[in-house]
């Protein structure tokens, strides 16, 4: 039971990252019906950039994730204006063969500068490196940390969407871009604004997965990457509260899975649980059917 | 006048068969001659490799209009089997017992997938078969019989230029008579508009899982070709990079279109080759060039069209007329 308890929370904090970056998925696919592959890269570079930050300028924990949440921003802003915005009105292969070009353009220029070497983070110090003991299950302040984030982040997040008025636009977008225009909104600020949301969670994500693996490398995005994408899928594409609860089961059945069955194999089943979905039940665990019409 | 055009269709297609003996007689003489060495031959058999896949996600992709993320998948199925069985047998009917297995394994495989997945639709239809492609990646990787993350080294080396011409010929002239038959001919209405098609008559599940079925066979020649020129095959060749290449030719050359397909294998494999000695920023440029093709031609090298002999015998004509006047 200890273990099994113990299990929970480490997948609760693999969960939380993948919720991260499913999130911006989720947003954008809602917004425009885009996989976008580079999404995953957008998640590695902020590692990078929170590695560099804590490392060579010595700044706390704190500042780094800002600065990598910063950074990221600019990056998925600029990404979305160069790339995907002249391919506004061609077909959506065409955009998403663009997004997978960005996806390796980031990976490979990533490895031309900063080598293909796995680094690592510099270790924890002060209250961070402690552990929280409750009962026989140890819970390092780490794994609270980051789940401290990440529900600040989501509860920010929710704020936005559904309290603000570029939120209200957001929503207005996704569910009909051509409506949304006519109605006096500006449709390509709020895409850059969704690709802005979505790339400062995936620089937050990236910045946690470093302290928490403790080693980062120019590919470490493009599996995460999937794994995030799935749990958008399973909680139902395009509903922001399904990539949150879909990241969380995500996490937890791969870390029961590597736990009691086989690690070797979890990957494996993160993704039949994907076929499996999306057999069953193709618009998620939250989203209605939607029957199509002629 | 019906005579005329008969005339006229046996010429076009005694002047393809020409072209066929030709391409294959030019470059046999090249290999000879010692003019296509070692290191052209490896570049020459990626392109034939490329080709068949391309070809044959081009079907799937291009012509039925589903999305597939998966085509390493069935690739890999097609090189292990081949592997495996002519590591047994390492004779030539052992090869072509192999080549056969693997590319009917590929197919069934692409048929039990393709018969729930394929009622997705689009983007979801694409995350499946990515999915499907990666679960058996990792069964290939975490099996005894093939040796993990290792790989199966010393795979006896059969396939050369006539085996690879034989092939990669024979699945361009296999997926374009596919294409002019009713069966294709159904396969492209379900792209156009697939409530219609169903409207009309034709059952999109039959069709759509037979486009499946033969693609992934293809896929599995390539494979099979791939274990036995390379004699050595490891999981990680078939990941989702190797999926994304090749659907990435397809979009390239034109999605719907057999000979931008071909075009576009072979640019891309000859962009790689000459980026080589540039080893670190070979993929830097690999993909701005895909983002820039992809932001200023979205539909492609060939967009829908066809490469043609009458195109080309007008090409050419425009040539020798400018030659005239010099």
């Amino acid at each position: 039971m200890e273990q099994f308890l113990q299990q929970i929370i480490n997948g609760i904090s693999l969960g939380s990252i993948y919720a991260l970056v499913a999130l911006g998925y989720t947003m954008v696919y809602g917004i425009i019906k885009l996989i976008n592959f580079a999404h995953c890269d957008i998640y590695m570079i902020g590692a990078y950039v929170g590695y560099f930050c804590m490392t060579f300028l010595g700044i706390g924990f704190v500042p780094s994730l800002l600065a990598a949440m910063a950074v990221c921003t600019v990056l998925g802003v600029t990404i979305e204006k160069i790339a995907y915005k002249p391919l506004r009105n061609a077909t959506r292969i065409a955009v998403l063969i663009t997004a997978i070009g960005v996806s390796l353009f980031l990976e490979y220029g990533t490895m031309f500068f900063v080598k293909a070497q796995v680094r690592s983070y510099p270790p924890l110090t002060g209250l961070l490196a402690e552990t929280l003991r409750l009962g026989n299950i140890s819970v390092p302040m780490l794994q609270v940390l980051i789940l401290a984030i990440t529900v600040i982040l989501m509860l920010l997040l929710q704020f936005i969407v559904n309290k603000t008025k570029i939120g209200k636009a957001m929503r207005a977008v996704s569910m009909d871009q051509d409506a949304a225009e006519l109605m006096g909104i500006n449709v390509d600020t709020t895409i850059s604004f969704t690709f802005a949301l979505g790339s400062a969670l995936a620089g937050a994500a990236g910045i946690l997965v470093g302290i928490y693996y403790n080693s980062i490398n120019p590919l470490m995005g493009v599996l995460p990457g999937l794994k995030s994408f799935v749990a958008a899928v399973f909680g139902g594409i395009g509903i922001i509260p399904g990539a949150m609860i879909g990241g969380y089961i995500i996490g937890i059945v791969e870390v029961l899975i590597s736990g009691y069955i086989n690690s070797m194999y979890r990957d494996a089943f993160v993704f039949a649980i994907l076929i499996l979905i999306l057999i069953l039940k193709p618009a998620g665990l939250l989203g209605k059917n939607t029957r199509e019409k002629v | 006048m019906k005579k005329l055009a008969e005339t006229m269709r046996n010429t076009k297609s005694w002047s393809k068969l020409l072209l066929l003996v030709l391409t294959y007689a030019i470059i046999h003489l090249l290999i000879i001659f010692g003019i296509i060495q070692d290191f052209q031959q490896i570049t020459l058999t990626t392109i034939c490799i490329n080709i068949i896949l391309a070809v044959s996600l081009n079907l799937i992709t291009g012509f039925t209009g589903q999305f597939s993320l998966g085509h390493a998948g069935f690739m890999s199925i097609g090189a292990y089997t081949c592997a495996l069985i002519t590591m047994r047998m390492p004779t030539i009917p052992g090869f072509i017992l192999g080549l056969v297995a693997g590319a009917v394994a590929a197919a069934i495989v692409g048929i039990l997938v393709g018969l729930p997945t394929l009622r997705l639709r689009g983007d979801y239809l694409a995350i499946a078969t990515l999915g499907m492609s990666e679960i058996i990646r990792i069964v290939f990787l975490n099996l005894n019989i093939t040796n993990g993350a290792a790989g199966l080294s010393g795979i006896p080396q059969f396939v050369n230029w006539p085996w690879l011409f034989v092939f990669t010929a024979g699945t361009i002239l296999l997926i374009v008579n596919f294409l002019k038959s009713s069966h294709g001919r159904a396969c492209i209405s379900i792209r156009e508009d697939e409530i219609a098609a169903e409207a009309m008559g034709i059952n999109t599940t039959k069709y759509k899982v037979t486009a499946f079925a033969i693609g992934a066979f293809c896929a599995g020649i390539a494979g099979a070709l791939y274990a036995s020129y390379f004699f050595f095959i490891k999981p990680t060749t078939f990941n989702f990079q190797k999926s994304v290449d090749v659907l990435v030719m397809v979009v390239l050359g034109g999605m719907g279109s057999v000979s931008g397909s071909v075009l576009a294998a072979i640019l891309l494999a000859l962009i790689s080759t000459f980026l080589q000695s540039f080893s670190e920023l070979r993929m830097v440029i690999y993909s701005l060039i895909l983002i820039i093709i992809m932001i200023f031609r979205p539909q492609g090298l060939m967009g829908s069209k066809e490469l043609s002999l009458s195109m080309l015998s007008k090409l050419g004509s425009k040539f020798s007329f400018r030659k005239g006047r010099v």
